[in-house]
């Protein structure tokens, strides 16, 4: 593991059991993220970006090959290790919002929170500065169902950043939205990713997202055909 | 404590399906409460009405006495043990003398229980100060029931045959001095009361007695020879047989309330467990065990409960209450099955009973949610997160 990387994969293989056979969706992937990157996955549909994303997320486990995801190798990620991991350090943005309907915006972003037992006064605090850093103070008593895309997936941001993660992941984040949210959504990022040096991994198609990345990894049918860093 | 709010706002935000299932959950609190509470009361009732006019503390029976073979009647007497006499005098025992007889009220021709009971007695109910055992005619009273089957009213004469000791019959016109009203059948349908001594004058059997009610029950290891101690546990032992069968039959109707309701929230969660995948998937990303999740579905059926003790409260509490107070009508004729049953019958509601239900239902209500809800530690979150199972 070098200096300041907090994602290692070596060799990683990933299939799924169908019918009768498997089917490798992931073939023989090595990479390696640093602290602080605005990277993301790219390629066709298919290809393999969401699970490469998921065995980041430590959401998935590899069929073979190594990861070491924050600290915690592949090997020893038990599902309460892997979960425990998500809680303090992950956030995930997806592309469907995934926001609970029944709570206000506030309540939504504040949910992480909860399951960390942070105390309530602190809580308050960290979802105002979330809720400011994505623009929409103004809404902390709606709920979801009252927001457009944009705004839904802004509070889906605030609610991956509050507990300052050390890693999001974002899966076709802008997949729903018009180019001018996805521009918002993206410079929203960008700017977190700056401030709090967290380090942000895209899986997606889209080219507005792509414009954005400073590195970007080409997938296609399971396996890496380029990694370049972009000058900025 | 995030499972509880959460279950909370989520059954909120369902509305009027949570509304529904709540609502017939707490009928079927109600319901259970209420049914058993009419049991409980009757039997209670049933206890304090037969003890106040029949059994008080408990009986000694001679031992030939059996209340159900008739035949043995002929030979059930012998002279009532002097202890017993001791407090027979003090009015705390009461010698009972039972024979068979024929009524001929109105023309007609009934069998009936001619029974001769201590007129100084203080222990039962039944109004035997009214007998007269010094009186040249023979005075008698019955209950309501007896009257009114036999056209009997106060100051009437009723010719009654019975045989006395040799087997010979005999008759003569007794005089009805008194009507009685009591919710005890058993001295009332056919039973004729008169004066202890007159009846063993009557019969040839002086001092003597078919049984002796007493108002305590002997201690450990006391027997009297030629006499059975017949207790609490034996004298209501019938009684409790048909509260229980009671119980049973009345029982099939609530259950089926609350198998509808528990049906309902099964349903309801098998369904916001397909529609609320998503959901799912992301308390798993955002970190929470599947275990934890199994329990936020959980605690959401469950909670269906909650809100029905709440609801059920609200309106069962004062429509209980009420009918306590005012007690619920019986329709006529319930005493036909040989129970006492007054006019008017209070229901009782134990904390036993309250608390019981809502634990069962409770208990039954969880396990409904619970059971749907392991699905949950089955599905790929992957999947989960984007809706994607079946
Ligand atoms: N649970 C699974 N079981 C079987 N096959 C799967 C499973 N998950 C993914 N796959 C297959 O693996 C391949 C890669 O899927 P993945 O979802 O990672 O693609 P993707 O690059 O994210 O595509 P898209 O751009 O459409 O989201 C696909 O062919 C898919 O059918
Ligand atoms: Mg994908």
């Amino acid at each position: 593991m070098k200096n300041g990387s907090i994602i290692t994969i070596e060799s990683l293989i990933k299939s799924f059991p169908i019918g009768g056979g498997e089917f490798t969706a992931l073939n023989g992937i090595s990479l390696n993220f640093e602290k602080g990157e605005f990277s993301g996955i790219v390629g066709p549909s298919g290809s393999g970006k969401t699970t490469l994303l998921n065995i980041l997320g430590s959401l998935d486990s590899p069929t073979k090959g190594q990861t070491i995801v924050l600290g915690t190798a592949s090997d020893q990620m038990s599902p309460r290790v892997a979960a425990m991991l998500r809680k303090k350090h992950i956030g995930f943005i997806f592309q469907t919002y995934n926001l609970m309907p029944v709570y206000t915006v506030f309540e939504n972003v504040e949910f992480p929170l909860l399951l960390l037992k942070t105390p309530a006064a602190e809580r308050k605090k960290a979802v105002l500065e979330a809720l400011e850093w994505v623009g929409l103070t103004d809404k902390i008593k709606s709920k979801p169902p009252q927001l457009s895309g944009g705004e839904s997936q802004r509070v889906a941001i605030a609610r991956a950043m509050v507990k300052k993660p050390d890693l999001v992941l974002a899966d076709e984040p802008t997949a729903n939205l018009d180019a001018e949210n996805s521009h918002h959504i993206l410079q929203t990022m960008e700017k977190l990713n700056k401030e709090l040096q967290t380090t942000f991994v895209f899986a997606t198609h889209d080219e507005k997202v792509i414009g954005y990345l400073r590195r970007i990894i080409r997938l296609e049918d399971g396996k890496v055909v380029s990694d370049e860093n972009i000058k900025k | 404590m995030i499972a509880f709010k959460l279950a909370y706002k989520n059954l909120i935000g369902a509305g009027l399906r949570t509304l529904l299932i709540v609502f017939v959950l707490s009928l079927a609190y109600v319901l259970i409460i209420y049914m058993n509470g009419i049991y409980q009361g009757w039997d209670r009732q049933a206890r304090i009405e037969t003890i106040a006019w029949e059994v008080a503390e408990g009986q000694y029976w001679q031992s030939e006495y059996d209340p159900y073979d008739a035949m043995t009647l002929t030979d059930a007497h012998a002279p009532v043990p002097a202890a017993l006499e001791a407090s027979a005098s003090e009015g705390k025992a009461v010698p009972i003398l039972i024979t068979q007889a024929t009524i001929y009220p109105e023309g007609r021709m009934m069998g009936a229980m001619l029974k001769g009971i201590d007129t100084r007695q203080k222990i039962l109910s039944i109004p035997t100060n009214i007998l007269d055992p010094d009186s040249e005619e023979i005075t008698a009273i019955v209950g309501t029931r007896l009257a009114k089957s036999a056209g009997l009213e106060i100051g009437d004469y009723l010719l009654v045959r019975w045989r006395d000791v040799h087997g010979t019959f005999d008759a003569s016109d007794v005089k009805i001095a008194g009507i009685f009203k009591t919710a005890v059948p058993a001295v009332d349908q056919g039973q004729v009361w008169i004066p202890l001594t007159t009846l063993q004058k009557l019969t040839g059997m002086p001092g003597e007695a078919s049984l002796v009610v007493v108002d305590k029950s002997p201690g450990e290891g006391v027997t009297i020879s030629g006499w059975d101690f017949k207790g609490h546990d034996f004298l209501f032992k019938a009684l409790e047989e048909m509260i229980k069968t009671k119980t049973v039959g009345g029982s099939v109707f609530y259950l089926i309330i609350l198998a509808l309701a528990l049906l309902a929230i099964f349903d309801t969660q098998v369904l916001s467990i397909f529609r609320r995948q998503r959901e799912i998937g992301t308390y798993i990303a955002m970190g929470m065990t599947r275990k934890q999740v199994v329990g936020i579905f959980t605690v959401e059926g469950g909670m269906h409960a909650i809100l029905a003790v709440m609801l059920g409260a609200l309106y069962g509490f004062p429509l209980l209450l009420w009918t306590t107070k005012t007690g619920i009508k019986m329709p006529e004729g319930t005493d036909d099955f040989g129970m006492a049953a007054a006019e008017h019958m209070y229901p009782y509601y134990s904390l036993a009973l309250i608390i019981g239900t809502i634990v069962l239902v409770m208990i039954a209500t969880t396990i409904v949610s619970y059971m749907p809800s392991r699905k949950i530690s089955k599905m790929n979150p992957n999947d989960a997160i984007r809706g994607k199972i079946i």
